[in-house]
């Protein structure tokens, strides 16, 4: 069998006919987006075709798309550039984020924090989403900013970011919004109109486009400062040359997932819950930390008592198959999953994680594999553990 | 982040892996909730270690440290093995991730609570 993936919340592969698109902007049509010339005519037409298509996916203006180089990106510029622009004309300034954001929000909120501004990092339910009373509660008269995540990267947990649109609306006074929607987009619509939404962050390479690219959807008007300056590109909120190529794709790949979504969702849909009933079946003492009624179709995630996630990663790993034990972006990092612990999982069971995410070109066979070879690694790992009682 | 081959083959195959029933001494580190427990066994006739296993809830390293280390205690005398160093087991399995260097400690410190453990019982 070949090497089966199981990890595409890390990131996907590019679709063959995202990269067909890509192919001619690199040594054929290589003109600078900027030139005046018809390189660069050919190259902003590119560009300006895949904004249409971003535009067209998110329900706004072309003109509030801001391509960077991927959601850590647009989560910063985000963040920064609109507290930045604030800080100028209030003194006081307080944001709302929870504790199961990825890092890109988590480490910036905190360097926010250092630089003077507030921030509440709301709890979750155990189902790994908002308490949308809770955000209301914590809602200030300085309140500026609420950013909350669409779908949690390493459980699959929607967030009902319609609700707290709506709930951000009925304020006194103005508080933007923002969601970092990495996650969502395959699964979700993602109408910043129906939403909502202020500024949003999305990202290529998870959604079968290339790795470097991304947009942060900016609505008009919403105050913003650059965090990064030179040649004066979009709109000079974002300088920098213009990544052509990873544009044009990441357009292609925007498109095609809408288009894909119901099939792809259904197909995705059908293995992950078969994989999830089998691997109850199979393998005892186990915690689902993925609830499925509040959960995008892709991911499965478990905590396997007495067996470290890592070491389950690496045995995978020996048997032909990719999967993490929680976010790729902590796989450097030696404390178990702030998602989990949010969720109220006790720290020596959130180190027994593995998160499978499923994605569309997986197939039933390769699940069967998985679970052919998951539960004798399970109970290896177990067997040697001095404290696991149950051998 | 990435594992040596010695390493990898370590965790493939570990070395020693178990329990000795009737051990001389049982030497136990290490903290579940910071995800990983070593625990080693030793068989000691005249203060030379006879026989050795592990057991060890923990990552990769974890494991290869235990496996590694119990290659190198095997048939040394008590003096020997209390001179085994973190960074000689590092050497052994071709180096480790830097924030998997801890992990050897945990080799070293299960080793000594084990002789410890003996000397208290001699």
């Amino acid at each position: 069998m070949d090497y089966i993936y199981l990890d595409h919340s890390a990131t996907t592969p590019v679709d063959e006919k995202v990269l067909k698109e890509m192919l001619p902007y690199f040594s054929l049509k290589f003109g600078n987006y900027s030139s005046l010339h018809s390189f660069g005519r050919e190259a902003y037409f590119a560009v300006e075709s895949a904004r249409e298509k971003a535009a067209n996916f998110l329900n706004c203006r072309p003109e509030e798309i801001i391509f960077t180089s991927g959601s850590t990106e647009s989560n910063n510029l985000a963040l920064r550039g609109v507290i930045a622009k604030l800080k100028v004309k209030q003194k006081s300034l307080h944001i709302i984020t929870t504790q199961i954001e990825h890092d890109a929000i988590l480490e910036t909120c905190r360097d926010l924090e250092k630089q003077g501004t507030e921030v509440t990092y709301l709890p979750v339910k155990k189902d790994g989403t908002v308490d949308v009373d809770e955000l209301a509660n914590a809602i200030k008269e300085n309140t500026v900013l609420v950013s909350i995540m669409y779908v949690n990267n390493e459980v699959g947990s929607i967030n009902d970011i319609e609700r707290i649109g709506k709930l951000l609306k009925k304020q006194n006074h103005k508080i933007y919004f923002h969601t970092d929607a990495t996650q969502a987009i395959n699964f979700l619509s993602c109408d910043v109109e129906k939403l909502g939404l202020d500024l949003a962050s999305i990202s290529g390479h998870k959604i079968y486009g290339p790795k470097g690219v991304g947009l942060l959807y900016l609505r008009k008007e919403t105050p913003i400062v650059a965090i990064q300056t030179g040649g004066h590109q979009e709109r000079s909120i974002r300088s920098g040359t213009i990544n052509v190529s990873a544009i044009v794709g990441f357009g292609k790949a925007i498109d095609l997932a809408a288009k894909d979504r119901e099939k792809n969702n259904k197909k995705i849909e059908k293995i992950r819950d078969y994989f999830i009933k089998k691997v109850l079946d199979k393998i005892p003492n186990i915690i689902l930390n993925t609830n499925t009624k509040v959960s995008v179709c892709s991911h499965a995630n478990f905590c396997f008592v007495g067996a470290e996630g890592e070491s389950i990663l690496l045995a995978l790993d020996i048997a032909g198959i990719a999967v993490s034990t929680g976010s790729a972006c902590a796989s450097g990092s030696l404390e178990p999953s702030h998602v989990l612990i949010a969720m109220g999982i006790e720290k020596e069971i959130a180190h027994s994680s593995i998160r499978f995410t499923f994605g569309k070109h997986n197939t039933k066979t390769e699940a069967n594999y998985v679970l052919s070879v998951l539960p004798d690694i399970i109970k290896k790992l177990r067997d040697y553990n001095p404290l696991y009682k149950n051998k | 982040m990435i594992y040596s081959d010695k390493v990898i083959e370590h965790f493939k195959k570990p070395h020693n892996q178990g329990v000795i029933v009737n051990a001389s001494a049982v030497g136990e580190v290490g903290n579940p909730s910071c995800g990983d427990v070593m625990k080693i066994y030793l068989k000691i006739e005249d203060d030379i270690i006879k026989d050795v296993k592990f057991e060890t809830l923990g990552c990769a390293a974890a494991i290869a440290v235990s496996s590694a280390l119990t290659d190198m205690v095997k048939g040394k005398n008590i003096e020997e093995a209390l001179k085994i160093t973190r960074q000689e087991i590092v050497n052994d399995l071709g180096g480790l991730p830097e924030p998997k260097i801890h992990c050897s400690m945990l080799g070293v410190e299960a080793l000594h609570q084990a002789i410890k453990n003996y000397e208290e019982k001699k």
